[in-house]
Parts: structure tokens; C-alpha cells; sequence
């Protein structure tokens, strides 16, 4: 995983609420079993006209040009803007790779889906969740100002415009410790072995059902 | 002061408390299926790990399985491969696979409470968000995501920060007809698709524990769609009965004390919640979503609402994105929104229970002309030979339904049942997300009875006033 310190980057206004894993990516691109590939088909049902299936070459596929991904302004984007509930439905972490895969580092929204918001910290995506305000503010900005930027800084836990504007926000520790340093939290809990098998030798007497073999 | 549920469950399997609030949490049950795993087992590989503990483990195909004839194998080359590296890994690792020539294969959250894999007071996880369905035991149940399914295989555990907890009491009776989804459906329309976002809830009350355990998995099984990773049951008789028996349930030898163990788990009288929710259950009618998001459903007696009864300019715009997709006038009433298919399965629905009530239904009936097609997708194997044990799915096929092999089928439409754009659908399943059920298509979310009923009508009806 890639270690997100600052990210400064192009912004893309997806003024949507409930925007679910199925949108992010449709099923049939569920039956890959690679992690990476997954960009061109990154919001497929709403960036192109046809079905898109798996493997297929976007190029030349016919894009739906008001979605906002397909407006050349925000060609290059790395920062998402969003609703409420953002990643909602199914656990696929295939989302978090498409977001990846397409460039996108950093989603700011107003709130997050449990498990994706999980799933985003495991591949070096930053979601950050600001509040309605914040998020009205960064939504007109975006979409008055042609290659309207953002700086997210992990570190101070603070998204910035050149303009001045400033917002802080939350993360847990541990999160960010593991994303500022691009780390894997399995080597991490290894670490812990001897508790693990101090808990399993306790466990077994309170409940032998739990460890049949 | 005393515990919540969730609270015992959590504490009997806290591995080790860290400084920062979280805590490393032992996992007892992982179930697998073939879409999530295949790059956690790859991760495995690379880093030269093996899984921890074998036996917790157990792994079944579902999502991208034909629901036609198996004897062809898989024809989608694509989905075949996946299928197969299931089946690799779980030989190369050791793993128990009820494989598709296996009469116990099905969909993973009807298998494993199914074969008592699934026991009270377990930690379960699944990389799949519906495990929130093995909650109903009074098991703490979540899904996670591909790189915890591999942290889970490498050390057993997952490092969590305890939820915060919420309870929500149905009390009172509910009505003939009206079942775990259609409470399930009304929670959601009251408390909207985020609503629990970052609560563990406990569904409590006399009208949840007057729910089957096929009742009570429905329930739990579209926590998520309220936005919480888990919901929870208190264990109690109905809990135990059914345990008691199944195949990887414990023997006679363990039942004791594994009984008395489980007698422990509900909330004690003085527990406090972070969040308690009170429903009276006399309010619960026939649940229809008319959205594309499960917060947006009412009841059957309701009309689709006016856009002017959002809440916000956020609500506004997305209501009226539903409504232009779903192909629907702000106002109509439900009864007259006629169907193109239906799909009674799921792991919300694919239960002896749940096809039980919809044959109900359909007894000496035959489906609607204008209704093209009429799945009935099995959970498991083994509810299939239960089904025609009884004698069933000859009900489903006089009245012109498919009686289908098992799978998660058109819930999500990974393989070839699909709906046609602009499709129109009565479906047992669990989401009605644009393109859900296939590109286009339009998902309505209902109960078994109300899907059969509408495959028998060609439009909705109320199945209170069914004869």
C-alpha cells in the first residue's frame, strides 16, 4: 500500500447522496480475481451508454457526457467530492480499487458506509468526512472555479485551497499512522502472537465447542 | 450496571486491549465465498503466510453460480475461473467447501446457520456486507472487506473499535402476513439507509422474539441496509431449538455447557444503550420500496411520495432521481405499479419459511400473463430437498414459476438472471440500487408473500386481504 502523507490534487463534484458499491462498481466486474484493472469501469453504468462487461477495451465505448467524470474539466482528478452515506451496500473492496485504479486518492463527504471506509484506509485512499457546511462551501468552489485543487494534509488533519479556505478533520490514530506509512496492519497484529495464543489456550476451556477440529 | 448482548459478545473475545480504544478481536467463524476471497488467498500466498485456524473456516460458491441445470458446469469462462480458484484454494489450504456438486452448497448466509456453523455467541465474518444475517443467533456478525478476509486467514483476529449500540424494541403483535422483512423494511424507512452507521443494534421486543430464526435472519440480514455493521437477537428457546442437531452444531457431549454458556446472551435488565429506539409493531404493514435505495419504501396501502414531502434539497434531488429511474409518478399508488418478473430467493428470503409462505400464495394459482418470468431460487441444497420434500416447488411450477437451483441469482446478478432495461421487478432480495438486479432494471424490495402475490395479480396487492 502507498503511503498518503499530502496529496494535493484536481477535484471532481459528485453531487450525489447514497452513492452505493454497485454504482462505484457494477457486479460483473466482480469476477476478476486480480486486485488491479478496475478504473476504466469505475462508475460504469453511469459513465458509459452500452453494458460494459469485463475486459472489454472503454476507449471507443460511447460516454454519457453529463456525468461529471466524463466533463473534460475534471479530466485528471485525484480528489472526489460526495453526499451523505458515501459507499453504501455490499463489503466489495473491489470500489476501493476502482477509485484507486482510476486515480483517485482522497474522498471527501459528508459521511461514509462503515465497511467501505474501511476498506479505503487498507489501499491507501483517504476519506475524509467534513461536515454540511463544509461541504456546501467545497461544492460551490468546485464548480465555480475551473481546476479547482485541494491540499489534504494527513499529517494536520486538514483539506486547504490555495483561496484560503481550511477545514479540519477526524481520523483515528491508528489509521493514520498505518496510512502515513504505507503499512500492513497483518505484520502489525502478528506482533501480537503471544496474546493470540494466550487467548485461544483460555478459550478452549470456556468454550471447547468453539475449537473442534 | 449491566451488559448489553453485544457487550458479552465482545468481551469474551477481545484477544488484547491497545492503548488507542481498539482492540485485537478473535475471530470463530469465517465464511468464504468465491467473489471477495481470491485476492486475500493470493495476499496469503505472497507473503508466505498459511491460515491460522482451518477449522473456523468454511467456503461455498454463490454469487456467480448458474441457477440452471449444473450439469453444463459454469459457461461464463470468467465466473468459471473464479469459481475454480475457490475450489483451488480450499484444497491447497485444507479448507472444508461445500462445492457446487455438494447438496449443502448454497448461499453462504443460508449454509452456515444451516449446518450449524453459525452457533450463539460466535464472532462471524464474511467478506460479504450480509453477514449482518448470523447476528439473529446472538452472534456478533459483520462483513468486512478482501484485506480483512485476509487478515482474518493470516491471524484470526481483526483489529475493531467497539460500535456504539443501539437497541430498537418492537412490541406488540404483529400482524397475520407481515414478516422479519417487512419489519425489516419499515426500521429502514423510519431510520434511513445511515441511520445506524457506526452502531451495533439489537432488534429486542415481544414482536422480534415471536419472529422465526428464518424471521429473525431476515431481520438481521438488512441491518446493513440501516447502515450498521451487525444487528443482533437475544438468544433464547427459539435459538436453541433450532441449533440443536445440526451438523457442526455442538454433540450431546458439549450441549450442556454449551447451552448453559448461551443461556447468558441477551442484555441484562439494567444494560444502558447508547441509542434504544421504541416501535410498536400494530403499525407495520406489507413493506414495497419505490426507491432506489431501501430507505425509500412505504407501505401498501401508501402512495409513492410527492417530492415536496422531502426533507432537504439533498433528499429532493435524490427522489426525484429514483423516481425518473424507477419509471414512477411522484403519488402513485403502490397497488398500481405492475411488475414485469419477480424473484422470490436471497439471503434475505431463500429459506424453507420464506418459500413455505410464498407457495402459500400461490397454491392453485397461475402467474399473470403480463408477468414474464417468475424465479424461485432456493438458499441451499438442502432447502431445495426440503422444498420438494413438501412437495413445493410442484405449487411454483403449476402456476408457471422457475423452480431454480441454488445461488444468490438475480439479488445482484452476477450471473445470467438479470432484469432488462427497464425491467420491472418484485423481489425478496435485499437491494434495489440502480442496476442491481441487472442494467436498467427496476428493483421493487418485498416479502415472499407480497413477491408471490404480485406475480399472481401482475401488480401489487395486499397480501392481508389475500383469499
Amino acid at each position: 500500500m502507498d503511503a498518503l502523507t499530502i496529496h494535493q490534487g484536481l477535484v471532481v463534484p459528485l453531487d450525489r447522496a447514497n452513492v452505493d458499491t454497485d454504482a462505484i462498481i457494477p457486479k460483473q466486474f466482480l469476477k476478476s480475481i486480480q486486485r488491479a484493472g478496475y478504473g476504466p469501469y469505475l462508475f460504469d453504468e453511469w459513465r458509459y451508454e452500452d453494458r460494459g462487461e469485463p475486459g472489454m477495451d472503454c476507449t471507443h465505448r460511447p460516454k454519457r457526457q453529463d456525468f461529471v467524470l466524463n466533463q473534460p474539466r475534471y479530466q485528471g482528478a485525484t480528489v472526489l467530492l460526495a453526499r451523505e452515506n458515501f459507499g453504501c451496500g455490499s463489503s466489495r473492496e473491489h470500489a476501493p480499487w476502482a477509485l484507486l485504479d482510476f486515480g483517485i486518492r482522497c474522498v471527501i463527504a459528508l459521511s461514509f458506509a462503515d465497511i467501505f471506509y474501511n476498506n479505503c484506509f487498507k489501499n491507501g485512499i483517504l476519506p475524509v468526512a467534513l461536515d454540511d457546511a463544509a461541504m456546501d462551501q467545497l461544492f460551490t468552489a468546485c464548480f465555480s472555479q475551473q481546476g479547482f485543487q485541494l491540499t489534504v494534509n494527513l499529517e494536520t488533519q486538514q483539506v486547504s485551497t490555495d483561496s484560503g479556505l481550511q477545514f479540519s478533520f477526524e481520523v483515528d490514530a491508528f489509521r493514520k499512522h498505518c496510512l502515513l506509512h504505507g503499512l500492513d496492519d497483518i505484520g502489525l497484529t502478528l506482533q501480537e502472537v503471544n496474546h493470540i495464543h494466550a487467548y485461544e489456550a483460555r478459550r478452549k476451556n470456556e468454550a471447547p465447542w468453539l475449537f473442534q477440529a | 450496571m449491566g451488559q448489553t448482548l453485544f457487550d458479552k459478545v465482545w468481551e469474551q473475545h477481545i484477544v488484547n486491549q491497545h492503548d488507542d480504544g481498539s482492540v485485537l478481536l478473535y475471530i470463530d467463524r469465517h465464511l468464504v465465498h468465491e467473489v471477495t476471497s481470491p485476492q486475500a488467498f493470493e495476499g496469503l500466498r505472497l507473503a508466505k503466510r498459511k491460515p491460522w485456524k482451518i477449522s473456523s473456516i468454511a467456503a461455498t460458491p454463490d454469487h456467480n453460480v448458474p441457477t440452471t441445470l449444473r450439469e453444463a458446469g459454469i459457461t461464463d469462462e470468467i465466473a468459471r475461473t473464479q469459481v475454480e480458484a475457490l475450489d483451488s484454494n480450499c484444497t491447497e489450504f485444507g479448507i472444508l467447501e461445500f462445492g457446487l456438486d455438494d447438496i449443502r452448497q448454497g448461499i453462504v448466509h443460508v449454509v452456515g446457520p444451516e449446518q450449524g456453523l453459525t452457533l450463539p455467541g460466535m464472532t462471524v465474518v464474511c467478506g460479504d456486507s450480509h453477514t449482518s444475517t448470523h447476528g439473529a443467533f446472538g452472534a456478533i456478525a459483520m462483513g468486512i472487506g478482501t484485506s480483512e478476509v485476509e487478515h482474518v486467514l493470516a491471524t484470526q483476529c481483526l483489529i475493531q473499535k467497539k460500535p456504539k449500540v443501539m437497541r430498537i424494541n418492537v412490541e406488540g403483535n404483529l400482524a397475520g402476513g407481515i414478516t422479519g422483512k417487512d419489519v425489516a423494511l419499515y426500521i429502514i424507512g423510519k431510520m434511513g439507509t445511515a441511520g445506524g452507521t457506526g452502531y451495533a443494534i439489537e432488534f429486542a421486543g415481544s414482536a422480534i422474539r415471536s419472529l422465526s430464526m428464518e424471521g429473525r435472519m431476515s431481520l438481521c440480514n438488512m441491518t446493513i441496509e440501516a447502515g450498521a455493521r451487525c444487528g443482533m437477537v437475544a438468544v433464547d428457546d427459539v435459538t436453541l431449538d433450532y441449533v440443536k442437531g445440526r451438523p457442526f452444531a455442538p454433540d450431546a457431549s458439549q450441549w450442556t455447557q454449551a447451552e448453559a454458556a448461551w443461556r447468558q446472551l441477551h442484555s441484562d435488565s439494567d444494560a444502558v444503550f447508547d441509542c434504544e429506539i421504541n416501535l410498536d409493531a400494530a403499525n407495520i404493514a406489507p413493506q414495497v420500496s419505490w426507491g432506489t435505495s431501501p430507505e425509500m419504501v412505504v407501505s401498501i396501502t401508501e402512495d409513492v411520495p410527492m417530492l415536496t414531502q422531502a426533507r432537504d434539497s439533498v433528499q429532493h434531488e435524490g427522489w426525484a432521481r429514483a423516481l425518473q429511474y424507477m419509471g414512477l409518478e411522484a403519488g402513485c399508488k403502490i397497488r398500481d405499479i405492475a411488475i414485469d418478473k419477480v424473484f422470490i430467493g436471497s439471503c434475505t428470503n431463500a429459506r424453507i419459511e420464506d418459500l413455505r409462505e410464498a407457495a402459500a400464495i400461490v397454491k392453485g394459482r397461475t402467474k399473470a400473463a403480463s408477468v414474464k418470468q417468475a424465479l424461485i431460487v432456493p438458499g441451499s441444497g438442502v432447502v431445495k430437498a426440503a422444498a420438494e420434500a413438501e412437495g413445493l416447488h410442484q405449487i411454483f411450477i403449476d402456476a408457471g414459476f422457475e423452480w431454480r437451483e441454488p445461488g444468490c441469482s438475480m439479488c445482484l446478478a452476477m450471473n445470467a438472471d438479470r432484469l432488462e432495461p427497464g425491467e420491472r421487478c418484485a423481489s425478496t432480495s435485499n437491494r434495489n440500487f440502480e442496476g442491481r438486479q441487472g442494467l436498467g432494471g427496476r428493483t421493487h424490495l418485498v416479502s415472499p408473500a407480497m413477491a408471490a402475490a404480485a406475480g399472481i395479480a401482475g401488480h401489487f396487492v395486499d397480501i392481508r386481504e389475500w383469499k
